[in-house]
């Protein structure tokens, strides 16, 4: 260690211990997960491909695949039509307002996702704060339900996940030159013009980074799509623990783990790609 | 600017300032809600309470009663401490590597080692139970404490490696001119800049421990219950009042830590990159 850190142009060796400690710990787990996807017995003896062909040649678990990207997509949706606002006041706040913003941004990253989980089953039951909105504004006639629905379930992501969202975007845009939004507006340009042509393409890396990391953990939410969602509504997570720790088919389980894994790994891939191409696009 | 105020400028001032008001009021809504539903005196979790009384706090306090919340809320701490110092060594140490090498190399293992904060942790969560029950370890706090470490290094990676790029390569230059050996330097001019870094980074990793879920779900067994993962159980079997009390337990307690990591290593000036 001392030698490491006084020995010269040898830094490499300081990632030593995490790359070990991530052979040990990361990619041996994952790499056990793929080889047990690959049997066809409960045992793990037969290795085959049976599983994978039971999987994919099975509707149901198309539509929970297609349901589970369909969901993060919706809260993407969802955090970019609230969170890029939030961003833009932010940037325009004085000093102090930045303050309490970023505070009350921060804070609800910091509590527990089962604490808000848990806040959104008070707030959306049937005889929920929101219910009880509806009904004394009249704006309906009876409670509506909300838990065990994808309505629910989104609003709920969308509160989980909007700091992801908008903790890129404020780092991001807090780097643009204010002077190129004055000279646009200087130029003529109307509030909505210098917002679409100046304010969203320069901070479009921003953008990338918070729907990646929005809709990574909005596909993985198990607590939060097992409670809100309840059993009615079947996500992918919620296969893989009931494959695995309920009834105990561990190639079963690593199938849909792996399908997790790689539809969600493309989907964010392919997204940077574009994002990518539009910045080339847009030259910035 | 202000001489014209046409229709789409003042729509734009609406529809951009109501929904960052919508975004504010559903980020916060839900705290205030839990808070006011814990100090509720009646068995339900109706919303408004129709009176308050501190009686689940009480139950949740009774050493007897919510022995099990105790021990999970005991391992989750126990858990957290120890991978979160697992994850700023190792996290800082890599992070100095990082920061030395430009190679291709170096940055793919940058994205390797980031990479748990994009992976889906229910599928890693999996992968972690099975691989420990091949090499016929039983779930203990060992290997949560391992697997954890592993899920939140990144936020130490990004923090510390945030703040060496800050750190201007003339001051251990100047060092070095000076005289001063490498250890030397690194231990009077580098960490002291570095250390707000590493600390932001160390407290949202314990954070993210405490909160991590997928891991916990797979890890957990009779000799490592985590809160989240009993909290869960609370929720999903019948709605005990005593979630909300945690819950609240829980929102003092980081609005405290906040403040106090906000006062020592400016901690949201730090996370906003």
């Amino acid at each position: 260690m001392l030698r490491l850190l006084t020995g010269r142009g040898q830094q490499w060796q300081l990632m030593l211990p995490l790359a070990l400690a991530f052979m040990a710990f990361f990619a041996a787990p994952l790499f056990i997960l793929f080889g047990v996807s690959a049997f066809d017995d409960e045992q793990i003896t037969q290795p085959g491909l049976q599983t994978w062909a039971g999987f994919l040649g099975d509707p149901f678990y198309w539509r929970v695949t297609g349901n589970t990207l369909k969901l993060g997509a919706l809260t993407v949706a969802a955090t970019v039509l609230i969170g890029y606002p939030l961003a833009v006041v932010y940037m325009r706040s004085s000093p102090r307002v930045q303050r309490i913003l970023i505070f009350l941004i921060i804070m609800p990253v910091l509590l527990s996702v089962v604490v808000r989980t848990f806040a959104w089953m008070v707030i959306l039951g049937r005889e929920g704060v929101l219910n009880q909105a509806l009904l004394a504004l009249g704006l309906t006639a009876a409670p509506l339900r909300f838990l065990q629905t994808e309505l629910g379930l989104i609003i709920s992501l969308t509160q989980i996940e909007l700091p992801m969202m908008v903790l890129p975007l404020i780092s991001v845009m807090s780097r643009i030159d204010d002077s190129l939004h004055d000279a646009s507006s200087a130029l003529g340009a109307s509030s909505w013009r210098t917002f679409f042509r100046v304010t969203v393409p320069l901070s479009l890396p921003g953008l990338i980074a918070g729907c990646t990391l929005v809709f990574a953990s909005s596909t993985t939410a198990f607590i939060s799509q097992s409670v809100i969602g309840g059993n009615r509504l079947v996500y992918l997570p919620l296969v893989v623990w009931q494959q695995s720790l309920v009834v105990y088919n561990w190639p079963l389980a690593s199938v849909a783990a792996v399908m997790l894994l790689v539809s969600v790994t493309l989907c964010i891939a392919v997204f940077m790609l574009l994002g990518r191409r539009s910045m080339r696009y847009l030259n910035v | 600017m202000s001489r014209r105020n046409s229709v789409g400028d003042i729509s734009h001032t609406v529809v951009i300032g109501g929904l960052a008001a919508f975004a504010l009021l559903i980020l916060v809504g839900p705290v205030v809600v839990v808070l006011i539903t814990s100090l509720t005196d009646s068995p339900t979790l109706r919303f408004p309470p129709t009176g308050f009384s501190l009686q689940w706090y009480e139950k949740l306090f009774d050493p007897v009663a919510s022995r099990q919340i105790h021990r999970a809320a005991f391992n989750s701490l126990e858990v957290a401490m120890w991978a979160a110092a697992a994850a700023a060594l190792f996290g800082t140490c890599a992070a100095l590597g990082l920061a030395g090498t430009r190679s291709r190399s170096a940055r793919t293992l940058d994205a390797v080692f980031m990479s748990p904060l994009i992976l889906p942790g229910i599928a890693f969560g999996l992968a972690a139970l099975m691989y420990f029950s091949f090499l016929g370890l039983r779930p203990s706090l060992m290997l949560m404490i391992a697997g954890h470490a592993i899920m939140i290094v990144p936020f130490v990676l990004r923090t510390t490696g945030a703040s060496l790029m800050q750190l201007d390569p003339s001051l251990s230059e100047c060092a070095a001119s000076l005289g001063s050996s490498r250890l030397y330097t690194f231990r009077r001019i580098t960490l002291p800049i570095i250390l707000p870094g590493i600390a932001a980074g160390t407290f949202m990793a314990f954070m993210a421990s405490i909160d991590n879920v997928p891991v916990s779900l797979f890890l957990s067994g009779p000799r490592s219950d985590m809160l989240p993962i009993r909290l869960w159980g609370m929720m999903e079997s019948t709605l005990d009042v005593r979630v909300a009390a945690v819950s609240g337990v829980l929102i003092v307690s980081v609005l405290v830590l906040m403040l106090l990591m906000e006062r020592t290593v400016g901690l949201t000036k730090r996370l906003k990159g």
